[in-house]
């Protein structure tokens, strides 16, 4: 026996005995069992301002970056300007965060629904609730009921479309992940497969490119864009609600949450006493009068 | 894995095939009379308990290995989520079909983008290698040519072309976004693959031109006939890598609305929040990138062997 490879023997084992020993004792702390259902019991209360957050005493608020018009203002969700930042202060008051007490945090859309520790306590990103995403995140109630609108050049193709099926014919686009890209393939059902880009800036140049003839987002941003960003384009219509019930932006939070209830919570009350009403007023104020599309 | 047998006794002739491909000992008889030492048994059973006791002990640590991997992930706090997330057969299924649909794209764009690198590529080189003042104007052309695209982030690249090329409202241009998507490729890449071929053209020994030019050939002759030639052979193998990378790139033409197969998968992911689609689509790239490693590696090969022969020219 060569002492060269008896101590390469040892030192084998004592990895071996190191790596065991990883596995088996230095597991991260284990997620308190997430119940798929968020749980409202009374031992989790909602005690203003001393909620189980990640950082206690504070409430982290997560949206995306670049924070578009006119959800946010100026790309600045902390200035407390446009609609999402607004009532993301709303339900932070009403939780018993004051302004002073939320931090915003940048998560792309894509990470705000990895499994693992959330570093977050909800997200605000226009983010619609559907039954399918409910599998891997919590929603709060819906804070806002979204219709989805077709933009498109003036005096372009798509222009003088009336119906559904004037648009059928047309290369239509859209971001992707959105309910907006749901609306082309399951109800537009065109011919030519849709143009499908990253970030609606890229739907945007497309369409000023005349390399799409329409591109579909929800209305509040159809109506910034052609006021604001794409002033030779108009709303050609709106799409009426799938199946009856209204599309909602809903607060994502990580599955099985000790927040969820407290947040849909503070959510149905804004609702109740007006709130959400005077902040969409404030900040979605004329985004109610586009045809609607059949 | 071998079997031992136990203990083989010291004279026991040894039938077993022997792992170390020594020699063939044990049987005493032989046409030429040769009879193994004992000695020499004594070391080929040596030899092959040495070769035993190393198979015994990789499997054990690969066991072992495995084991504390499997530990690992399965033990983890976190598995039963990440395995509904990632490894979903539910959305591995719905996005399979979508995702080879895209792809059918992303192979379309190889095979043209391909070609056309290695002509615009060897062309870029041959105008870099040019001897004579009078080329100067083109060898510096195609070194800024080599120098920029080379340099210059393949996303910002397609970025300009998909995005910017359109806005020029030029006549007869075309603003689809795969042929822009394309162009863009195929700018970056012939600028990767001019300078492996210039390296290649450099590596020739002068004395190959020499010798062609003493025969009376031209510079272009030597060029084509001579140097060329032994040039590419020896371009291959980084030639095929790059075409390897290519295919993974070409999914960036997605920038401009085409879906390719990550964007099919990327569809799936937005509406479901399940990120089952992306493995599935990285698996469909790594069976497509597998084959042509293997043809890769059998190039390589064939030409080592040829070399080895002195077949080299």
């Amino acid at each position: 026996m060569h002492p060269a490879s008896r101590a390469l023997r040892r030192a084998v084992a004592a990895a071996t005995v190191a790596l065991l020993a990883t596995a088996v004792g230095c597991a991260p702390q284990p997620e308190d069992k997430a119940s798929a259902t968020p749980s409202g019991s009374a031992a989790k209360s909602c005690a203003k301002g001393e909620l189980a957050t990640r950082t206690s005493g504070k409430l982290t608020i997560a949206t995306d970056e670049p924070a578009y018009e006119p959800w946010f203002k100026d790309d600045k969700p902390a200035n407390g300007k446009g609609f999402e930042s607004a009532v993301a202060y709303a339900v932070a008051k009403r939780l018993g965060y004051d302004t002073s007490a939320v931090l915003w945090q940048s998560v792309p859309f894509n990470k705000a629904f990895a499994p693992g520790v959330k570093t977050f306590d909800f997200d605000i990103n226009q983010v619609s609730i559907s039954t399918e995403r409910k599998k891997a995140v919590d929603f709060s109630s819906g804070y806002y009921d979204v219709r989805q609108a077709v933009i498109a050049l003036k005096g372009g193709k798509a222009a003088a479309a009336k119906s559904i099926a004037d648009l059928k014919n047309l290369k239509l686009g859209a971001q992707v992940g959105t309910t907006s890209l749901d609306y082309i393939t399951d109800v537009v059902k065109p011919k030519q497969e849709a143009a499908v880009y990253a970030k609606n800036d890229q739907a945007k140049s497309a369409l000023k490119n005349g390399q799409v003839d329409a591109v579909v987002t929800d209305l509040p941003t159809a109506f910034y864009i052609t006021a604001a960003e794409v002033t030779n384009a108009k709303i050609v219509g709106q799409f009426e609600n799938q199946g009856g019930t209204p599309e909602q932006f809903g607060l994502v939070l990580d599955k099985g949450s000790a927040l969820t209830s407290c947040v849909t919570g503070a959510v149905d009350a804004l609702r109740k006493d007006g709130t959400l009403a005077k902040i969409e007023k404030q900040w979605l104020s004329d985004a109610v009068d586009a045809p609607v599309l059949k | 894995m071998t079997v031992t047998k136990g203990e083989s006794t010291p004279q026991g002739a040894d039938d077993e095939g022997d792992m170390t491909g020594g020699a063939r000992g044990g049987a005493p008889v032989a046409d030429d009379g040769y009879v193994p030492s004992e000695r020499r048994l004594e070391r080929e059973r040596y030899k092959r308990a040495r070769a035993r006791r190393a198979t015994a002990i990789a499997a054990l640590s690969t066991l072992v290995t495995a084991a504390v991997l499997y530990l690992v992930v399965v033990d983890a706090p976190g598995w039963p989520r990440t395995k509904e997330t990632f490894f979903s057969a539910q959305y591995a299924r719905e996005a399979f079909p979508k995702v080879l649909e895209g792809l059918w794209l992303n192979v379309r764009l190889l095979l043209v983008c391909g070609a056309a690198v290695l002509i615009l590529g060897m062309l870029i080189a041959v105008a870099r290698t040019l001897r004579g003042p009078v080329f100067f104007p083109l060898r510096v052309l195609a070194a800024a040519y080599t120098d920029f695209f080379r340099g210059l982030p393949l996303i910002i690249n397609l970025m300009i072309v998909v995005l910017g090329v359109p806005a020029l409202r030029l006549q007869g241009v075309t603003v689809d976004p795969v042929l822009l998507g394309g162009t863009a490729l195929t700018l970056t890449y012939s600028a990767y693959v001019a300078e492996v071929f210039r390296a290649g053209i450099e590596s020739i020994h002068p004395s190959q031109r020499a010798a062609a030019r003493s025969l009376g050939l031209t510079n272009r002759q030597a060029l084509r006939h001579v140097v060329l030639p032994q040039a590419v052979r020896r371009q291959v193998p980084p030639l095929l890598n790059d075409l390897v990378s290519l295919q993974k790139d070409t999914g960036l033409v997605s920038i401009g609305g085409a879906v390719d197969a990550v964007r099919a998968a990327d569809i799936i992911v937005g509406r479901s929040l399940n990120y089952t689609p992306y493995i599935v689509a990285g698996l469909v790239f790594v069976a497509l990138t597998i084959p042509m490693t293997r043809f890769t590696d059998w190039v390589t090969a064939r030409m080592d062997r040829q070399r080895a022969q002195g077949g080299s020219i």
